[in-house]
């Protein structure tokens, strides 16, 4: 049994480190920006599709990997200065608005393009299989690999805020963005590289989940609303928060999923927890929101603002 | 919303000047699934009901055809919003082409009560095969259970003596739970449903292994089966317990896109690719050479559909809601070869067919589903007592 909780656990920790690639770009575009980017997902998906279509053709994962990080990026610098640049001023709605167009048009395109068939994508040869971990879990050596790639991105991303004159830069913005145009920041070209940046933790994370899913249209779609959950309850803009609002989300999710079926067994007959316990698992994340925002409004980690 | 209309005559002649010829066509709608992860069964839907038509040059036994097509980007209000418009301002007589069971149950009664025909050609849910059952409602392809139930009598037959259950929370997946228990002779060990849409299934996969079952039945179509194959492969689960699957969970797309892993998988289906008649020959060659690429379950139920229509179209010479009971019997007939064999309507309109045991092989790098038997020979759903048709 401990064994199983153990699992769970792991499994729970290597959703959230999932979740925290992409709400990473999600809480920094959104809490510097001020933007709501609903296409943050459709992103994710431009990651997947070149991660599968260039490891189609070369065989390499590594190489792949390495490749389909620019394509993101272009997309991202694309979408940035056609469409993004020109929703600051505007309020969430039209925000929400246009983004939602963009999805429509980038799923469109990607059928299009590519069809509605999902493309194949494996796993390589090096991370293939499973290892057995101290506690005697045998678990998926790609799954470490993925909590192995959420630890060094957050690494990366605190150094970057914490250490660098850039990140001083994204900090004051967020909290005040004229003060710091004022101040002589081109508050433009950060805004550039903020949306790129965010948007190759997404094809980052895409990439990453290609073949532990299926690589087919609309594939983020599902995943932003959990990475909107993830950066509310995280505090909007906070990459510590996003941080520990995709691991809490992805604990809460994965032990619903494993636990809550049982636990409902020990006192209903079996039919009737098997349907309570499916509709409460799906709900536990949005539970544990309400719960949050009753206690904390500005989620757990919020970022000061002077708006 | 997109509005993808597919006229298969000569499209320019369709104007409001020439209404007198417009009465003489009869007017299809097909409120499908094209959009997301999903959209490729609508797809395959459309093209193959699409191929029929084109065999005949526009026509569906020798009478002009206007097919309607829209997405209904897998949303029952999407599908209320297009049945509404179809009946009402395009006045359809026949409405098919729906893929999923949160959807027909908006589409079909608003059909059913204008006084159209409603043939659906894949979601076919238990509501309409029992005591709610229509005499102008017809399921081509099977009833939902059935697919279920055919692997429920196939793990039986191979002898595993319990199993873990998995399905999405929604009325299909319950269906499908359902199926397999009615024919499995074994004991269920685990009963798990899903959220649909789900990407990630490490828990459940965790519960497989805790549980240590024989084997495992899901019911997860399109990318949520091909995320839980590719995961369920990379936790090492494939040698420990093996699947047992229904056609929806083992199409060739699924196939393409797992790719190995699924190789030994065994799973039923009522058609297959290499089912030996002509009709089934004819159709695949007809759909390679028309779109270039292998035909999935789906498309053989499209085309299966439109031939069904044509068969009837022709008994009463084009007329559909002006001889509704003409148009009835020639359906409820049956009368023209489908690319599954022969098969029959039942008493409330659903399938008596033949299933088949299939395994997943690997020929020349690519995937396929090879049949290895018969499961059930004339297999009707559980439902049918329950009809108060004849």
């Amino acid at each position: 049994m401990s064994q199983l909780f153990l699992e769970q656990l792991l499994n729970g920790v290597q959703l959230g480190m999932f979740l925290f690639l992409v709400s990473a770009g999600l809480t920094l575009v959104f809490g510097f920006m001020n933007i709501i980017n609903l296409a943050h997902g459709s992103l994710f998906m431009i990651g997947a599709y070149a991660m599968a279509l260039i490891g189609g053709a070369t065989g390499s994962f590594l190489l792949a990997l390495i490749l389909s990080l620019p394509v993101v990026a272009c997309a991202a610098w694309v979408i940035e200065v056609v469409i993004i640049r020109r929703l600051h001023a505007r309020d969430h709605l039209d925000q929400v608005l246009a983004t939602f167009a963009l999805i429509l048009f980038i799923n469109e395109g990607t059928t299009m393009l590519f069809g509605r068939v999902p493309l194949f994508m494996d796993v390589p040869e090096s991370l293939s299989g499973t290892v057995t971990l101290p506690g005697g879990v045998t678990y998926p050596l790609y799954r470490v690999a993925i909590i192995g790639a959420g630890l060094a991105v957050a690494l990366a991303l605190w150094l970057i805020i914490a250490r660098t004159r850039v990140g001083m830069q994204i900090r004051a913005g967020t909290t005040n963005r004229e003060t710091v145009e004022q101040l002589g920041v081109n508050i433009d070209r950060l805004n550039t590289l903020i949306f790129v940046v965010g948007a190759m933790f997404a094809g980052l994370a895409g990439a990453l989940a290609g073949p532990l899913t299926s690589v087919e249209v609309g594939m983020g779609e599902n995943l932003l609303i959990l990475c909107f959950v993830c950066v509310v309850i995280g505090g909007i803009g906070s990459i510590r928060g996003a941080m520990l609002g995709a691991i809490t989300v992805g604990v809460v999710d994965t032990m619903g999923r494993a636990f809550v079926p049982d636990i409902l067994g020990r006192f209903l007959d079996p039919a009737a927890a098997s349907g309570i316990s499916a509709g409460l698992s799906s709900m536990s994340i949005y539970l544990l929101m309400v719960v949050v925002l009753v206690f904390r409004p500005t989620g757990l980690f919020p970022v000061a603002r002077s708006v | 919303m997109k509005l993808l209309k597919i006229n298969v005559l000569a499209g320019l002649l369709l104007s409001a000047t020439c209404a007198a010829t417009l009465a003489e066509e009869v007017k299809i709608g097909m409120i499908t699934t094209l959009s997301g992860p999903a959209g490729y069964l609508g797809q395959d839907v459309r093209d193959g009901f699409m191929l029929a038509i084109a065999e005949e040059g526009g026509m569906l036994g020798g009478v002009k055809v206007e097919v309607l097509v829209e997405d209904d980007g897998l949303k029952p209000e999407n599908g209320r919003a297009i049945a509404e418009r179809f009946l009402e301002r395009d006045e359809v007589e026949i409405m098919t082409g729906v893929i999923f069971s949160n959807i027909s149950p908006v589409v079909a009664p608003l059909t059913l009560r204008a006084g159209r025909f409603y043939i659906t050609p894949n979601s076919a849910p238990s509501q309409f095969a029992g005591k709610n059952c229509h005499e102008n409602y017809f399921a081509v392809a099977w009833q939902n259970d059935s697919l279920h139930e055919s692997a429920g009598l196939n793990a039986t037959a191979q002898g595993y003596g319990n199993a873990f259950v998995l399905a999405p929370n929604y009325q299909a997946g319950k269906d499908a739970i359902a199926g397999f228990k009615r024919y499995f002779g074994g004991e269920i060990v685990g009963e798990v449903y899903t959220q649909l849409g789900q990407t990630d299934y490490a828990a459940e996969i965790a519960r497989i292994r805790a549980a240590a079952p024989e084997m495992v039945f899901q019911f997860l179509p399109g990318g949520m089966g091909i995320n839980f194959a590719k995961q369920y492969d990379q936790a090492g689960m494939n040698e420990e317990v093996p699947m047992v699957l229904a056609a929806p969970s083992s199409d060739i797309n699924i196939l393409r896109a797992v790719g190995e892993s699924m190789v030994g998988v065994s799973s039923s289906s009522h058609w297959n690719h290499d089912l030996d008649n002509d009709a089934n020959r004819a159709f695949i060659a007809g759909f390679e050479a028309e779109y270039g690429r292998s035909p999935t379950v789906y498309a053989s139920q499209g085309y299966d559909t439109a031939k069904l229509i044509a068969s009837a179209l022709m008994k009463t010479g084009g007329k559909v809601t002006e001889d509704m009971d003409g148009f009835r019997a020639a359906l409820k007939a049956a009368d023209f070869d489908s690319v599954r064999g022969a098969f029959a309507f039942n008493t409330n309109n659903h399938p008596i067919q033949n299933w088949y045991a299939r395994i997943v092989v690997e020929r020349d790098g690519a995937f396929l589903n090879e049949t290895t038997g018969v499961i059930a020979e004339n297999h009707a759903d559980a439902y049918a007592s329950e009809c108060s048709l004849n």
